[in-house]
């Protein structure tokens, strides 16, 4: 009983370590040099940060389309309040905040006009895109040199401690949405919510008010990994991150996730942001090209998801 | 598409009321000489499109054979005939040993409590569960249908309570769903319409149109269209369950003329109904099913409501239910003109008042209402000191819960542990501020466990992993674990084995016992089952039609006077 389930919760990382020993042996130790593991972590910190969020409205049984719409959104708000000389903590408070609006929107045109997620994050995404666009005059806006822009640099040069800040901030987060989830009553309503909305609302459970929470708290995330993604351009751009929702939520999903709702983990999240990252850069270290990366992922989510589902039935017989 | 219609021009005569008696003799060697080409035209009738027939087959070729059935000449054509059918659900039997015949151009009414096998029956004779034993002769050849749509294929249709219909789709899809007349592939259009508006031509209602869409239509429009589908397959047998549940007045004065009809063209009908009034107008043969036997049968005209409730109950009240001493103590809820359900009743500590009714008689409507699920349209509500109406985190604080009679769609979240769904109205104290420790949680759940005695590897186990009774043990150890004062339980020993229902009412006993807790609750218990309503209330009031009557003593209430009001038979006595 308790093996079977240590098995369902780490299946992901399970994979991730096959995929990584894979690429290993392929490359060379010289992919698990610790330079090399840092650049993996730099590159997937983003989708993770903004999957931490998607975990939660998954989980809550919902999904959010608008979140590369956010990030963009975030970048340039960053940028625009940087060259107004607000400050970087300012500025950074800023895009975040800007996301958390977007989230907030979000949550009460799905509760309030009870129109299903999938279609109001649709048109979001489309209506934060243009109004980052909008903002920034369909041009990619300069700022002056802060120390955001150091938030993903690599700490080998003696800047951070052992790793990037970025990082740091990403493990935080990580911590504080896992305990969210697993120790708190909204983190019970969320699965409650997810797993069957009327046992929820049956039980007392302010339904409606969760949603809206769990939107804004998943779109403000979105913002905070804008701001990283501003970080990495050091401009804010409103055409960057299209189409990232759909990494961030194959993250969500690989990580044992279900669209139906009630099932999702931190943990597994990180697993499949990770394996994503390590198919990403084995292939281009081993000179494949892009296209080869986008057919061995797709395989492996379809793949992820058939899996869990045939170990579900192997359970219940 | 003429050539059918200048036929059934030429049998309209023949299925006129005076023809049957007129050439019994003839009618009957019709029928014989014609049952092999039924079966043909019943098998060919799926598939218009091949022998280039629209609307139903049987009309055209074999009006003179049916005509022979109607009238009370005995026996009459015999259509289909179900002979000592068993079925079993582990340990339940469901039925024992029915016989049911019914004949062309009859009406055959199916009576009996929730529970009595009617469903069971009705279902294996359209084939949706196969017998665990007996045997079917339909129109004279043996039938043991494999699914639903043999059993169409061979002409049984049955018109179900929840109407399946396609709701998106227009009524002439609706009408051909499955059997579309197509070539290549493509379905033509104007056969289909064709084969529609005949099938609703006969119903007697050209009114629906075939393009209107089917989610637009009342439910009695709704009806028809199902019915036609039926006719549209070439179906002569017609199983109608609780037609009338979601009809007005006028809509029932319509189907029943409209079942005379059918019953006119020769075909078998059995009617379900709750309600004692309509069976009588509507039927010629009453059968009455209790406990999966056949407790009586008879002519409609020969039986008397009382006798027919009479064999409905049957048995006397069996021992289960303990009743320890209860004194009745504050009201605790109070509720006058309720819309809807139009509902005044007080619930006082120490009590349980029970709701009695048919499915479909707005009971549930009401405790969703009082509940906070549903909107409050007028009437005044009061919760111990709180008054008004109120969403249902609030019914919680106020110390209120409630049991869904639907387990597993809505009582249960199947996919959580047991202890996330125990716990889930009351996670407050299970933890510092808003943090919830799982190992609390855990702690809590197992409590009542052991002292339910429910069955299960532990509080981490998926609910939906569980039996049904212990699964309904889980769903009311929310409330004790809330430790509400007023109890709303919707059905709650629906569906779920004898031994978990007997915990169940020694629980609730022990709740309202002044002798077995310091603080007695009170119970709002709405049940179908009615020595279950007797044995363990102290009130019991009778919802009809969505009214609520007043409540009464439980000792001034017998099965069959429940029974007697809750079918709408009001006998002068």
């Amino acid at each position: 009983m308790k093996a079977r389930r240590l098995l369902d919760e780490s299946g992901v990382l399970i994979g991730l370590g096959i995929i990584a020993l894979a690429f290993g042996l392929l490359i060379g130790p010289q992919f698990f040099r610790a330079a090399n593991l840092e650049l993996m972590a730099r590159q997937t910190v983003i989708v993770c940060v903004a999957a931490f969020g998607m975990t939660m409205v998954i989980v809550s049984g919902g999904i959010d389309l608008s979140v590369g719409s956010i990030i963009s959104l975030s970048t340039v708000v960053t940028a625009l309040l940087l060259r107004a000389d607000l400050g970087p903590a300012m500025s950074a408070s800023g895009a975040v905040a800007a996301g958390a609006m977007c989230g907030l929107v979000n949550g009460l045109l799905i509760t309030r006009l009870r129109v299903v997620p999938f279609i109001v994050t649709l048109g979001t995404m489309l209506l934060v895109r243009g109004a980052a666009k909008g903002l920034a005059d369909e041009r990619r806006i300069e700022a002056p040199i802060s120390w955001l822009n150091g938030l993903l640099r690599t700490a080998r040069d003696g800047s951070g401690f052992l790793v990037p800040a970025g990082i740091w901030i990403a493990i935080g987060l990580a911590f504080a949405v896992a305990g969210l989830l697993r120790y708190t009553r909204f983190g019970r309503h969320l699965f409650a919510i997810g797993s069957n909305e009327r046992t929820a609302r049956l039980c007392g459970v302010r339904v409606n008010r969760c949603k809206v929470y769990v939107y804004t708290i998943a779109a403000a995330l979105a913002g905070l990994a804008g701001l990283m993604e501003f970080s990495k351009l050091s401009v804010g751009d409103p055409t960057v991150a299209v189409g990232l929702e759909l990494d961030v939520i194959a993250a969500v999903i690989i990580g044992g996730g279900s669209l139906l709702g009630g099932k999702g983990s931190v943990l597994g999240t990180i697993g499949g942001a990770a394996i994503m990252a390590v198919i990403q850069i084995g292939c281009s270290q081993m000179g494949l090209q892009n296209w080869v990366q986008q057919i061995i992922t797709g395989t492996i989510i379809v793949l992820a998801v058939a899996l869990d589902h045939w170990r579900q039935a192997a359970r219940v017989r | 598409m003429a050539e059918t219609v200048n036929r059934r021009n030429s049998t309209e005569p023949n299925n006129g009321p005076g023809a049957p008696q007129a050439r019994p003799a003839g009618a009957e060697r019709g029928e014989r000489g014609a049952s092999p080409q039924r079966a043909e035209n019943a098998r060919r009738g799926p598939r218009p499109a091949s022998d280039g027939e629209p609307g139903p087959p049987h009309r055209g070729v074999c009006g003179v054979g049916w005509d022979g059935g109607s009238g009370g000449a005995k026996p009459p054509g015999l259509v289909f005939e179900m002979r000592g059918v068993r079925k079993t659900f582990g340990a339940t039997t469901a039925l024992d040993g029915v016989d049911l015949a019914v004949g062309a151009g009859e009406v055959c009414a199916l009576v009996g409590q929730n529970g009595a096998g009617k469903s069971t029956l009705m279902a294996i004779l359209a084939g949706a569960l196969e017998p665990d034993a007996g045997s079917m002769v339909l129109e004279g050849a043996p039938y043991a249908p494999k699914d639903p749509l043999e059993a169409r294929r061979r002409g049984v249709a049955m018109i179900y309570q929840e109407l399946s219909l396609a709701h998106h789709l227009s009524v002439m899809e609706n009408i051909a769903l499955g059997f579309e007349p197509a070539r290549f592939g493509f379905v033509q259009r104007d056969r289909l319409r064709a084969m529609a508006s005949d099938a609703l031509q006969q119903l007697g209602h050209s009114d629906i149109a075939p393009d209107a869409i089917v989610g637009d239509l009342s439910p009695a429009a709704q009806q028809l269209v199902e019915i036609a589908r039926a006719l549209a397959t070439g179906c002569r047998v017609l199983v109608l369950d609780e037609p009338t549940s979601s009809l007005g007045h006028g809509d029932v004065r319509r189907l029943f003329s409209l079942v005379r009809r059918l019953k006119e063209a020769g075909h078998a009908i059995v009617y379900i109904s709750h309600f004692i009034e309509e069976v009588k107008e509507v039927s010629d043969r009453i059968v009455v099913l209790r406990d999966g036997r056949k407790a009586g049968e008879g002519v409609t005209a020969a039986m008397r409501p009382d006798a027919i409730v009479s064999m409905m109950v049957g048995r006397t009240l069996e021992d289960l239910y303990p009743r320890s001493a209860r004194t009745v103590g504050d009201a605790i809820l109070e509720i006058s003109d309720l819309t809807p359900g139009s509902a005044t009743f007080t619930l006082h500590r120490g009590e349980i008042l029970g709701i009695a009714g048919l499915l479909g008689a707005g009971r549930t409507r009401l405790l969703r209402t009082l509940f906070g699920l549903e909107p409050v349209r007028s009437g005044r509500i009061r919760v111990g000191v709180y008054a008004g109406p109120a969403s249902p985190e609030r019914r919680w604080r106020q110390g209120m819960g409630m049991l869904s009679e639907d387990r597993t769609g809505e009582g249960l979240a199947l996919g959580l542990s047991v202890a996330n769904n125990l716990t889930l109205s009351r996670l407050d104290d299970l933890g510092p501020g808003f943090v919830v420790l799982p190992a609390r949680q855990d702690a809590a759940a197992n409590r009542w466990l052991e002292r339910l005695g429910i069955r299960a590897a532990g509080p981490r186990q998926p609910v939906a992993e569980l039996s049904g009774g212990n699964q309904q043990k889980v769903a009311v150890a929310r409330l004790l674990h809330h430790d509400v004062d007023v109890l709303v339980l919707d059905e709650p020993t629906r569906g779920i084995d004898v031994s978990s229902k007997a915990q169940i009412y020694a629980l609730l006993d022990g709740l309202v016992s002044e002798t077995q807790t310091a603080r007695p609750r009170a119970v709002l218990l709405v049940s179908s089952y009615l020595p279950e309503l007797l044995g363990l209330c102290d009130r019991i009031a009778v919802m009809c039609r969505g009214r609520l009557g007043p409540a009464r003593p439980a000792s001034e209430w017998t099965e069959h006077s429940l029974l007697m009001e809750a079918s709408g038979t009001r006998v002068a006595s």
